[in-house]
């Protein structure tokens, strides 16, 4: 006997796109069509849902080949803008991180410092089109004689460039509050003193890894949207960290489960890979990454049906407990009570701050749907799926 | 001018209430002081012109803060340091809205913005002729 009542292949949902008769919804649309006609019916006519995520995500990227000069250069430092981009790979590739800062930045001497300017902000201005200026410099060898170099570079001119993300797309993240009598400034933004605000950074319903919190469909080879354009999962990502505590339907209420993605960043564009500086703490990329949720059984849309009430994290404080290591909840909390503004913490009502833009998400979730449903966009089985429990 | 308080004086002599929105003084440097000032049309103009009398210069407040709608990724951190509420979330939506009548120019948002989508201007209003 079959496990499940509703069973599909990859194969025969991108049969559908092909002949344009697939079924797509955006994870928010899900909701209501699993509550209204169950998860067996929902399963049998929708074939893909699609989610979306657009925040900063720091440990962003770009492997970036600019090319050999004449005579060649065997580039042991490099700088694009003033940032420096790491250059122990071969003569003329480097990797520019997305924290990374331009290297006279004034960083947090007269603090809140803040950072306006660092490879994130390079990835982006890559993305626009525009000149970046490249150094490198070198100590010079028999088959790479120049020791110092300086050019402008454009996405167009340069042979690669690759955007590559370590870890993004936390499944669940933080809500952080600052319990000191000082305000302080955080990766999670500005925190006022006594619980003044409480900020989140999730997409929550939205989100890719909470709508597969399994990872039943995500994994090596997955085909996303990212950054503008197409992209991959190529393996689960660092901290990527699946034995959390769930919820009894399997949803992490902390931080778990993360991926590292790659795609050609000469496709992308500035629009979804934004530079961001964030006071007090330092640059990074804000990233636009969504992922199509193959329904091949009713469990999978089952769990892409979950809503802001079902998802729960973790009150911390980020004033004094996170930095000294100390791990501590002060009470848990579902995104619906978060995306209403306000949450109530020992009894007052505290402001809640979005730090992940719903609206991009949502512009995310939708331009995914339109290119699957256009016949621009294919589902890619992939090899092996994420590291579960 | 130190020794005297003019602010006390704007509120006794012209029945005008204030809001100090920013102030910096310093010594051996000209000091600023942004006021948020109302009360009648009248009492206005002569709490302005007695400031003027005492050696202060006023100013209209000559800069305003900009939103700019292409930069903005909506994400919400502003709405974390907005004292006013000019910056707030539209719900269900989720967008950013800058009202900016209830903006006091207090400039929290623009290094507060993971973008730099708020921008100081000079505005072109006049309060005093």
């Amino acid at each position: 006997m079959k496990k499940y009542k509703i069973n599909k292949t990859y194969q025969e949902i991108n049969k559908k796109i092909k002949s344009g008769e697939v079924v797509v919804v955006t994870a928010e649309e899900v909701i209501d069509i699993v509550k209204q006609e169950g998860a067996v019916e929902a399963a049998r006519h929708v074939d893909v849902v699609t989610t979306g995520t657009f925040s900063p995500m720091c440990s962003s990227g770009a492997f970036i080949n600019f090319g050999q000069s004449v005579p060649g250069i065997r580039a042991s430092k490099v700088w694009l803008n003033k940032v420096p981009a790491y250059a122990g790979l071969a003569a003329v590739d480097c990797f520019i991180g997305a924290t990374e800062l331009c290297e006279d930045d004034p960083l947090n001497k007269v603090y809140p410092g803040e950072f306006k300017y660092g490879g994130g902000h390079v990835i982006q201005k890559l993305a626009a089109k525009k000149k970046v200026h490249l150094k490198a410099s070198s100590y010079g060898t028999s088959c790479y004689p120049t020791q110092m170099i300086e050019k402008d570079i454009t996405l167009r001119t340069i042979p690669n460039a690759v955007l590559c993300n370590p870890r993004n797309g936390y499944q669940n993240y933080n809500c952080a509050i600052n319990l000191t009598k000082k305000t302080v400034y955080t990766y999670m933004g500005t925190l006022k003193p006594k619980a003044g605000n409480a900020n989140y950074c999730s997409a929550g319903q939205l989100s890719p890894l909470l709508n597969d919190p399994y990872y039943k469909t995500i994994g090596l080879g997955t085909r996303i949207f990212l950054g503008g354009a197409t992209g991959y999962v190529t393996w689960h990502g660092t901290q990527h960290k699946p034995s959390v505590k769930r919820t009894k339907t399997g949803v992490p209420v902390s931080p778990a489960g993360t991926i590292c993605v790659m795609g050609d960043l000469k496709k992308m564009s500035p629009q979804w890979l934004v530079g961001v500086s964030l006071q007090g703490y330092g640059c990074s990329l804000a990233v636009g990454l969504g992922i199509p949720i193959p329904i091949l059984n009713e469990e999978i849309v089952k769990h892409t049906a979950v809503s802001d009430e079902e998802i729960f994290t973790q009150i911390v404080d980020y004033g004094y407990d996170y930095p000294n290591g100390i791990s501590k909840s002060y009470g848990q909390v579902s995104y619906a009570e978060l995306k209403s503004g306000s949450i109530k913490f020992k009894g007052e009502i505290v402001q809640a701050v979005p730090l992940s833009s719903l609206v991009k998400a949502r512009e995310i979730s939708e331009t995914l749907k339109n290119w699957i449903s256009k016949e621009k966009f294919t589902l890619c089985e992939p090899h092996f799926t994420l590291p579960n429990v | 001018m130190v020794q005297k308080p003019i602010v006390c004086y704007l509120v006794k002599d012209y029945d005008l209430t204030f809001n100090i929105l920013n102030a910096t003084v310093l010594p051996r440097k000209e000091g600023v002081m942004v006021l948020e000032l109302s009360g009648t049309r009248k009492n206005f103009k002569e709490g302005v012109q007695y400031l003027k009398t005492e050696g202060v210069q006023v100013q209209n407040a000559s800069q305003e803060v900009k939103h700019d709608n292409k930069k903005c990724t909506h994400c919400g951190a502003c709405t974390a340091v907005c004292p006013t509420g000019a910056l707030s979330i539209q719900r269900p939506e989720m967008n950013i809205i800058f009202d900016q009548k209830k903006c006091s120019i207090c400039e929290l948002c623009v290094p507060a913005c993971p973008p730099r989508a708020m921008e100081v201007r000079p505005t072109k209003n006049v309060f005093f002729e």
